[in-house]
């Protein structure tokens, strides 16, 4: 954040608006690297996979996909399904990128909810307040990720520890923010029953995919 | 290519498309407002449908056991405010403790 109204905010400002967060992606990188390693995803997969997709919610959705038996398609849709908002996050701040279309590329990757929502904090979305923030979590977010691979071979038997239901815990955290909205609660409510009267007879992943369908209640207006 | 790999590179384009495509296809246009409306909704309904499946989820089957507790003391404890990650801890402590206890 710029001391005057005259100074641009730079690139810096950005890691510094970023740093009260820092614990946030240094902890699920952490966790994350250690789910992935313990459920047999893979560390290098988990280390590769916050290296490109850079996104908590998405990625703990894949792991947790599969290593509930679900099939490769249902753990990427699931996935997919929820990093559809990045479409239109990405919206929102489309006029604040600078320069040629691979820059542009490149650094539309510093998007992640927190340094999205950080950028806007002034009334407007400012980049390089967004990019030092997005940047800024990126870095913790691989390394801890990469660090959590390590530890996570020391754990021998996860589901004993309750991992299955820490997952559903952090998946229940992040949907709070949105169910302020009435719409978003009874869809969230619809999806909920869509999954609870499909998983007696449906294969793993397919009910969380069968649920996506509830968001066509935002077709009425 | 083992599924974890297959997972990571489709999920990881997806994103990175998802990312891009508003400063690099859109500029300054915006999306219908139905369509909007409808992506708004997939993150909490996404959220949910993955909470119900890791709390209830089986074989083919709705199972009730430790982790119901584990994940309704994670509950009380984002609704006292908590951070995300000791909500995550009690949910975690509660189920462990149930699984050694029965």
């Amino acid at each position: 954040m710029s001391e005057s109204a005259n100074a641009a905010p730079r690139i810096r400002d950005g890691v510094r608006a970023a740093l009260p967060l820092a614990p946030s992606p240094i902890l699920f990188g952490l966790s994350f690297g250690v789910l992935s390693d313990a459920t047999g995803f893979g560390g290098a997969a988990a280390v590769v996979m916050s290296a490109t997709t850079f996104s908590g919610a998405a990625q703990f959705a894949s792991v947790s996909v599969l290593d509930a038996g679900g099939t490769v398609a249902a753990a990427i849709l699931a996935a997919v399904f929820l990093n559809a908002r990045y479409v239109a996050i990405s919206m929102t701040v489309s006029s604040i990128f600078p320069g040629s279309r691979l820059r542009r590329l490149v650094e539309s990757q510093a998007i992640v909810d927190e340094s999205w929502a950080i950028s806007g904090r002034s009334g407007r979305f400012e980049w390089p307040i967004l990019v030092g923030a997005g940047l800024f979590f990126y870095v913790l977010w691989v390394a801890s990720t990469a660090l959590g691979t390590v530890l996570g071979g020391v754990l021998e038997n996860p589901d004993e520890l309750g991992l299955d239901a820490a997952f559903a815990a952090l998946f229940l955290a992040l949907a709070v923010p949105y169910l302020r909205d009435r719409r978003a609660r009874q869809a969230a409510a619809l999806g909920a029953g869509i999954v609870l009267v499909l998983l007696p007879f449906a294969p793993a992943g397919v009910p969380i995919i069968a649920a996506a369908a509830a968001c066509l209640l935002g077709l009425r207006r | 290519m083992s599924d974890a790999w297959i997972v990571v590179l489709v999920v990881g384009a997806a994103t990175i498309a998802s990312k891009a495509a508003g400063p690099v296809l859109v500029g300054r246009r915006e999306l219908p407002p139905r369509l909007q409306g409808c992506i708004d909704l997939l993150a909490p309904v996404m959220l949910i449908a993955l909470v119900v499946t890791q709390t209830f989820g089986g074989d083919e089957e709705i199972e009730v056991d430790a982790r119901v507790v584990g994940v309704g003391a994670a509950l009380v404890a984002i609704g006292l405010r908590a951070p995300v990650i000791v909500a995550m801890a009690v949910a975690a402590l509660v189920t462990a403790l149930l699984r050694l206890a029965v």
